[in-house]
């Protein structure tokens, strides 16, 4: 079978070599072309709750990462930060600061007593109306401009139109889109649907990356979390995502034990890696840190890159400024000491 | 490495937790160890060290107990006791508080002590080992407070001596400890030699708990003390939590001495993962099953059990998630798996791995080149019949086969001779509990495993050990009913007449043997005479090999286990009926073998037939429990038969004595070989047409007759029978209870002491205790 991986990892190699420097160099995998609904695979997928939730509340006390250790994981999960900004008081000003702070996300000398290089965040995430703006701001920095689309959040304007939003996000510089799906689909056993769909945006986005957002807190069940998961891959989703943010319930350890063990499977059977994105609900370091830990267990270290993994996540780079100059200066730090985003 | 090439790897680097505070504790005992015998620490004599067995460092050098000191603590345990157990229960509720509280207070330091002295994950020692100790104590303050009024008329045993194991020394000792003294023993404990250290803090505890001297004592050392222990004179129990074949020896020692014994024993429990199983939740189920605590767990799942169809993608996800398993100092709070408890536990899972048939993968992680480490390892591709399948390895290594159908699934689980826990997966809700009530298990774990609480039972079957720990049923193995017996009279049968009186029609008595009457084995008869020198007939002579035919109908007559509450109360009625029918019969057999009046007869006759209404109307009630587990789920306690049941009967009540046993036994669902009283035998064979009149499946009841003491040692000896019971006025209870070793079948001897069979002492909760074997059954739930 044709592996995509391999090619993916060989620049990944060359990439890290050419560029040296503490930045990641931006690899991306080839785009999931996607694959016929197999509903066989999809309906035998089963995602037994309870084993999860225990497996998600040991995984903390499991894995812990100190010192030395932590701040270079904390800065590796400031590149894999979309920085995001999705409210109804946005202006270009404030998109402009947002998209300042991505290219600079820690205070030089912070930096400097790291030893690390510059790093930006993992994207710069923004309605629509803000794509042009944030493309404008981030030009030249290689932060990528992701955009909500498709009615974002619920998802429920017409298919035409949602299917257009997607190429004016396109056409204004948007390097990655993020749809939401139908839940009705999920909630009805409509599979067809649900793939018919994906498919639809998948084709719309072109050569931008697409992340599917799954709205995992209104689907009912972690098995239609995990249907969902890989109805969304096999129809061509580049990621898939947890959650608009919007929701009472976004990103959970349990839910991202179901997306990413189907994401597992998925690059089993077709050879092609899929990214993960948590979004809504991850603001503390810590939490950081076992999402990473989680993903480098279930997945190995290769998804701890911006191009397989992102936090969508407003606030958790303040707490991990703080915890970066904690770990400098021995003291804990103080939110005005670190730049506003 | 600096932080910017950690940024590259993303490794996870070292985490230690300090162990500071643990080695202050270590320098302010001197690093050298007395005993804890009434209520203070002996001076340190020559003994041992103790090892970390991840960096090989003495941690501190423990005593070896002598003689004198077992009879110091035993001493100081009986003077203390019949205070303690005098006490309000509320009074004993507030010391275990105390204790739980303080095990709480000092929790780190325990489980850091812990950890260095066993090599444990401190990730294991601290968020499973301590949490449950507190838990137990917490528990079994709430026992100790509700005794007077929820156990009426059971009492303390007495002084208990407690042998635990390496594997989970504070946690087994709060196990044992707790337990015995809300239930107002006071306890002699050993703890293993390789783990003594947090037994010696926890007596630290128990001074600052103020307990009073002599409740807890505590003596160090090796198997040699522990023998020292159960054949101690003084010790009314013994508690022994380990090996099989150290369990075994203990059976024997104890045989026949009238000590209480409970055995928690080794295991090779199945997991077993059907095909529409979470297959990935499955294989993180499995780090918790065979690789927590380095798979040193008597209730590990260690013999993996998977459907055909998706064997070889879950062997696959299994390779992968154990490769990365992190292998390495305990200390790190980042650790899979840390060190084997000591070289010599290592050499031998060394060994067992010796040449091993199968496919071995090793996982692929870093194995630390220094202490007693060894890779978790999964063996694919086994039968049943390899020995790795069959025996405990005790260590961190998985053995796997496949099966086709539920059904062998099954087969192939209980195909073991251990039967400790057994772990089940699959979405299904009615394959799931299907088949979790159908597995030789004393704990079955759906879609989890290794799950504990306090309120709920743990223990075995078969190989695996006898009397549960935790939960209501766990007091029973501390607390005996209050009754004072007499000493049980020998009855000889009457001896031939010098003139013999034979009058009517020839009747030949036969062994009733899988709904059959059958001539003995081997061909002889004893004449039956009555006081008045009348013969009243013939009773076979029983050997071995009926006891074998026996045995073999019962196995025959499975079903009967798995029959309705309200069928075996049917049953029962229906003896019951066909019994009055004959009341004048049975009485007029009962003048004749004993001599009784015709009052006490058609008393006796009466009584029996009361009694098997009793056992008609336990036969549908005998409920089991949800237990208030720390869970979204419930933990069931599911009463089922203990399985074949031998039983001599009371020589002293013929026919009463004879109902007495077979009504509980039916009634709980189990299969009966009985041995009819000796010196009466007729009234059993009498009986045994009512067996046959109504409806008793063949081979659920079987009845001989002979000689006890010529049987005993072939019915106790039997490896197909689960439990023996003996109320024989000869001299069974040693040799039943020693023989009894070999399977470590449960016994229920009488130790040469009477029992009222026509009062309350003659039915009632022991007789359903005996017949019930309790299986904790653990469900999460959750969509």
């Amino acid at each position: 079978m044709h592996d995509p991986a391999q090619t993916a990892s060989d620049r990944a190699a060359h990439g890290a070599a050419a560029q040296g420097g503490a930045q990641l160099p931006q690899v991306h995998e080839t785009c999931n072309p996607g694959m016929a609904l197999d509903l066989d695979w999809v309906l035998s997928a089963e995602a037994n709750t309870s084993a999860i939730e225990r497996r998600a509340a040991t995984l903390p006390g499991r894995r812990s990462v100190k010192k030395e250790w932590q701040a270079a994981w904390l800065c590796r999960a400031i590149t894999l930060i979309d920085l995001t900004t999705l409210a109804g008081d946005d202006t270009p000003g404030r998109v402009r600061r947002l998209c300042a702070k991505a290219m600079a996300p820690v205070r030089q000398d912070i930096l400097d007593a790291l030893e690390m290089g510059p790093i930006t965040t993992g994207a710069v995430c923004v309605y629509h109306d803000m794509v042009k703006t944030a493309a404008e701001a981030l030009d030249g920095s290689g932060v990528p401009v992701a955009a909500v689309s498709t009615g974002f959040p619920a998802g429920l304007s017409p298919l035409n139109l949602r299917i257009a939003e997607i190429g004016e996000s396109v056409r204004a510089g948007a390097d990655e889109i993020d749809i939401v799906i139908s839940r009705r689909h999920v909630l009805t056993g409509n599979w067809q649907a649900l793939y018919d769909e994906m498919r639809a945006f998948r084709a719309a986005c072109g050569e931008a990356h697409v992340k599917a957002i799954l709205a995992t807190g209104e689907l009912g069940s972690l098995r239609n979390v995990a249907r969902a998961s890989l109805v969304c891959m096999m129809g061509g989703a580049d990621f898939i995502k947890t959650s608009t943010g919007k929701e009472a319930v976004n990103a959970t350890l349990p839910v991202s034990l179901v997306m990413i063990r189907a994401l597992r499977d998925y690059h089993e059977r077709t050879g092609y890696r899929i990214g993960y994105k948590p979004a809504g609900g991850i603001s503390k370091a810590k939490d950081a840190l076992t999402y990473l830990a989680l993903i480098k267990d279930e997945l190995g270290e290769r998804w701890l890159r911006p191009d397989l993994f992102r936090f969508g996540a407003s606030s958790l780079l303040g707490d991990i400024e703080r915890q970066l100059e904690h770990h400098v200066t021995g003291r804990y730090s103080a939110g005005w000491r670190h730049a506003m985003g | 490495m600096n932080v910017s090439e950690i940024f590259d790897t993303m490794e996870y680097g070292p985490a230690p937790e300090s162990a500071a505070d643990a080695w202050a504790w270590l320098v302010d005992g001197g690093a050298r160890y007395g005993h804890f015998i009434d209520g203070k620490m002996t001076e340190p004599a020559g003994g041992f060290d103790s090892k970390n067995p991840a960096t090989d460092e003495v941690l501190a050098t423990m005593s070896q107990a002598t003689e004198a000191d077992v009879d110091a603590a035993v001493a100081a345990a009986r003077r203390a006791q019949p205070k303690w157990a005098g006490l309000p229960g509320h009074e004993r509720a507030k010391y275990l508080y105390a204790l739980a509280r303080l095990v709480q207070k000092h929790a780190r330091l325990l489980a850091v002590l812990e950890t260095m002295d066993n090599g444990k994950p401190i990730r294991e020692s601290r968020d499973i080992d301590i949490p449950l100790v507190v838990r137990h104590f917490y528990y079994h303050a709430g026992m100790a407070q509700l005794m007077e009024t929820e156990l009426p008329g059971r009492e303390p045993l007495g002084v208990c001596g407690q042998i635990i194991p390496w594997n989970f020394p504070l946690l087994m000792l709060s196990w044992k400890i707790a337990p015995a003294i809300a239930m107002g023993n006071t306890v002699v404990l050993k703890p293993a030699e390789y783990t003594s250290l947090t037994a010696l803090l926890f007596a630290d505890l128990c001074r600052e708990a103020g307990l009073p001297k002599g409740v807890v004592n505590i003596v160090t050392g090796d198997g040699a003390v522990g023998e020292m222990i159960v054949r101690h004179e003084g010790i009314d129990k013994i508690a022994f939590t380990g090996s099989t074949a150290v369990g075994r020896r203990i059976r024997e020692a104890t045989a026949g001495t009238g000590k209480a014994l409970t055995l928690e024993l080794g295991g090779k429990s199945p997991y077993i993962v059907f095909d529409d199983a979470d297959l990935d939740s499955a294989v993180e189920g499995l780090v918790d099953a065979i690789w927590f605590n380095g798979g040193q767990v008597c209730c590990a799942g260690s013999r993996l059990l998977v459907q055909e169809g998706v064997a070889e993608r879950f062997y696959d996800k299994l390779k992968r998630r154990m490769d990365g398993l992190r292998v390495g100092d305990p200390l790190d709070k980042c650790i899979d798996v840390g060190a084997i408890v000591d070289p010599v536990q290592l050499r031998a899972i060394a060994d067992m791995l010796k040449d091993a048939p199968g496919d071995v993968h090793r996982a692929a992680c870093d194995i630390p080149e220094t202490g007693c480490f060894h890779a978790p390892v999964l063996i694919t591709g086994l039968a049943p019949s390899d020995r790795l399948m069959q025996e405990e390895i005790f260590g961190p290594v998985l053995v796997a086969s496949t099966f086709r159908t539920p059904a062998e699934a099954v087969e192939l689980a209980n195909n073991t001779r251990y039967g400790l826990a057994a772990t089940v997966w699959s979405e299904n809700v009615n394959l799931a509990l299907d088949v979790a009530p159908k597995l030789a298990a004393g704990v079955v774990w759906v879609n989890a495993t290794n799950l504990f609480d306090a309120a709920a039972g743990f223990g075995g079957v078969r190989e695996s050990g006898f009397g549960r720990e935790g939960g209501w049923e766990g007091l029973l193995a501390y607390t005996k009913p209050r009754r004072r017996a007499a000493a049980l009279k020998r009855i000889e049968p009457v001896h031939p007449p010098a003139e013999a009186k034979v009058d009517g029609l020839d009747r030949t008595a036969k062994l009733y043997i899988g709904g059959k009457q059958a001539r003995p084995d081997g061909g002889y008869s004893r004449a039956v005479w009555s006081g008045k020198g009348a013969l009243l007939g013939h009773a076979p002579v029983a050997n071995r090999k009926d006891v074998r035919n026996a045995v073999e109908a019962a196995q025959g007559a499975a079903g009967w286990g798995r029959t309705a509450g309200h069928l075996r109360a049917q049953i029962l009625y229906y003896l019951a009926e066909n019994l009055s029918a004959r009341a004048g019969e049975f009485a007029g057999r009962l003048r004749d073998l004993t001599g009784a009046t015709a009052k006490a007869a058609e008393t006796e006759v009466a009584a029996s037939v009361s009694r098997l209404f009793t056992w008609a109307a336990w036969a549908d009630k005998h409920d089991g429990a949800a237990k208030g587990v720390p869970l979204r789920g419930i933990a069931l306690a599911m009463n089922g038969p203990a399985g074949i049941v031998g039983a001599f009967c009371p020589d002293e009540a013929p026919l009463l004595g004879l109902v007495s046993v077979l009504g509980p036994a039916l009634a709980m669902g189990n299969r009966l070989v009985a041995v009819a009283s000796e010196p009466y035998p007729l009234a059993a064979t009498d009986f045994y047409q009512l067996l046959e009149t109504s409806d008793v499946p063949a081979g659920v009841a079987n009845i001989l007759t002979g000689r006890h003491e010529e049987l005993a040692p072939h019915l106790a000896g039997h490896l197909g029978v689960d439990a023996v019971w003996s109320f024989s006025s000869a001299d069974l209870s040693g040799v039943i209870e020693r023989e009894a070793a070999g399977n470590l079948k449960r016994t229920w001897v009488n130790h040469g002491r009477a029992r009222d069979w026509s009062g309350p002492e003659g039915e009632g909760r022991d007789f359903l205790d005996a017949a019930t074997e309790i299986r904790t059954i653990w469900v999460p739930y959750g969509e």
